[in-house]
């Protein structure tokens, strides 16, 4: 791990990384999940020891999703993600870091890039 | 009306022309924000118009300059109700100090030079489309009008503008770094700036579309951002390649045109023609990168280019060498077009049967529709007395080609072939 790379200083900036999955015949089985646990450990570990750490937390399944619209003051609500798509969203991490490459650096280290995709997102900062 | 009326408007242009590139780098670094800097700085710039025939010339102008933009850019965020944080960063910016009475102005400026190669790997950074990356270049950099890009690029105005809005609001929102990347980064992004320079000198260089003047234009400025580079980063050996490797190019520029519009092949070239000037400068360079001996992709291409320039006369070309070099090329960036070239280099050091050879073991899917291939094909067929096969070659090359003196070039090929 390059963790000298992630190092901060200066302006901070949040991102979310937002964890896009490929589509799987089947859910995990248990221990294959806890064969992925210690990459993820190791991940959060490095974003920690950065002091990049703001917020995280894995999704459930796509099929728990719903979704709901107002149109015309009617709430409707469905069943599902808001749009089909092959890649689902399966988790997010929030860091806080100093520039879109410290991001980038974070997001190639995730374990959810490489078999999946890792979309980086700034968090629009309202100022106080 | 005062007596510094007259000149100083010239004085504001000059200190414009020798200080606005690097001073709108130093105030993008600051804010995190092209637009913004953009902005201040011809704010600063209408301020001096008004108060240097009035207050009298400063004895500093670029720092005179740098000051009043960096507080307008303040006034701004106060009124936009920014974040203290970034409000001090900008406070805090460095304004470069009166220099010591034995040190000239021009140090002054160069200590912010750093600022603006920042600039660059900001304007050629990975998350931005390769397209919004070569506007911004040439907008930020190289000084060119939104209307003159979008004149090269054979886009409407309208739209060129809206790519350079948006282009400059993702580096502000997701806050790209003005920063020279960390060692461990260094090459594959230095990789995407020379890439840049690249494509512009090629968009430049291509006969085929477009005005005339508008694309020497975007030669002038890749080779002069080439510079630029070279002298913001000379230990890079592969700059000074691609440098050497557009020289080259440029200095061929004018011999490869026929009135007709048409491109003449380098061995047809009149290389009395050919630019000695940056000729002299390319070999230079090229002698200087491979000094590092860190060969790239850039230098081998500029020392193929090399091995044309030194030779006296299209017969005294070495092509074993540069089949050679194109064999190193194609081991470090594989492709059919590479491997095309080394073909038919091979063809010409060592005869049309081992030139038909290289090119049979070709990937002939990858190259179906690619008319130089079919071209290579049948001038080694022909050398070969095949004329029926080389016919059939050049209907396939002719039917490929989209450049009318191209096409018209082939078919005057193909009947030589019944003679």
């Amino acid at each position: 791990m390059r963790s000298d790379i992630l190092l901060s200083k200066g302006q901070i900036v949040k991102y979310m990384l937002l964890i896009y999955s490929p589509p799987v015949e089947r859910e995990p089985t248990p221990e294959e999940w806890a064969a992925s646990m210690p990459a993820w450990e190791a991940f959060g570990a490095e974003i920690r020891k950065n002091n990049a750490w703001v917020d995280a937390a894995p999704l459930a399944g796509v099929d728990s999703a719903t979704t709901v619209r107002v149109r015309d003051g009617n709430r409707v609500v469905t069943d599902g993600p808001f749009a089909e798509t092959k890649e689902w969203l399966g988790g997010y991490y929030i860091v806080d870091v100093p520039s879109l490459d410290h991001a980038i650096e974070a997001a190639g280290m995730c374990p959810g890039a490489k078999d999946g995709s890792v979309e980086i997102r700034p968090l629009v900062d309202l100022g106080a | 009306m005062s007596i510094w009326a007259p000149d100083t408007a010239e004085q504001v242009a000059r200190c414009f022309r020798e200080d606005a590139g690097r001073t709108v780098a130093t105030l993008s670094r600051a804010l995190g924000d092209i637009e913004l800097a953009e902005d201040a700085l011809q704010e600063a710039y209408l301020a001096a118009l008004e108060r240097w025939p009035r207050d009298g010339f400063p004895a500093q102008p670029s720092a005179w300059i740098l000051a009043t933009a960096r507080n307008r850019a303040i006034d701004r965020l106060r009124r936009e109700r920014v974040g203290r944080e970034k409000l001090q960063r900008l406070a805090a910016l460095e304004i470069p100090a009166p220099p010591a009475d034995d040190a000239s102005e021009e140090d002054a400026v160069n200590a912010v030079s750093d600022d603006r190669l920042g600039l660059i790997f900001a304007c050629c950074h990975p998350a931005l489309r390769v397209e919004a990356r070569i506007a911004l270049t040439l907008r930020t950099l190289a000084g060119l009008t939104v209307e003159e890009i979008a004149d090269a690029f054979l886009v409407p105005h309208a739209t060129m503008a809206q790519r350079l809005v948006r282009v400059k609001r993702k580096i502000r929102e997701s806050a790209i770094p003005f920063d020279v990347p960390p060692a461990a980064r260094l090459p594959e992004r230095l990789d995407d700036v020379c890439a840049v320079l690249y494509l512009i000198f090629n968009e430049g260089y291509a006969a085929s579309s477009g005005d005339r003047l508008v694309r020497r234009e975007l030669c002038d400025e890749a080779i002069r951002l080439g510079r630029v580079l070279a002298s913001l980063m000379p230990q890079e050996p592969e700059v000074m390649g691609l440098l050497a490797l557009m020289l080259y190019a440029d200095s061929r520029r004018e011999a490869r045109v026929a009135p007709d519009g048409s491109l003449i092949t380098l061995p047809d070239q009149d290389r009395s023609a050919w630019n000695g000037a940056k000729i002299a400068e390319a070999n230079d360079l090229l002698g200087r990168a491979m000094r590092h001996r860190m060969p790239g992709p850039y230098q081998i291409q500029a020392a193929i280019a090399f091995a044309h320039a030194k030779a006296a006369s299209a017969q005294d070309v070495d092509w074993a060498g540069i089949a050679e070099l194109y064999g190193h090329l194609e081991r470090m960036t594989p492709s059919p077009i590479v491997s095309l070239n080394r073909a038919v280099a091979t063809g010409f050091a060592r005869g049309p049967a081992a030139g038909l050879a290289a090119l049979d073991a070709l990937p002939h899917d990858a190259l179906a529709d690619y008319h130089p291939y079919h071209v290579a094909r049948a001038d080694a067929l022909s050398r070969l007395g095949r004329p029926a096969d080389a016919a059939e070659s050049y209907r396939s090359a002719i039917a490929f080609t989209q450049n009318a003196a191209e096409r018209s070039h082939l078919r005057t090929k193909l009947r030589a072939l019944d003679e």
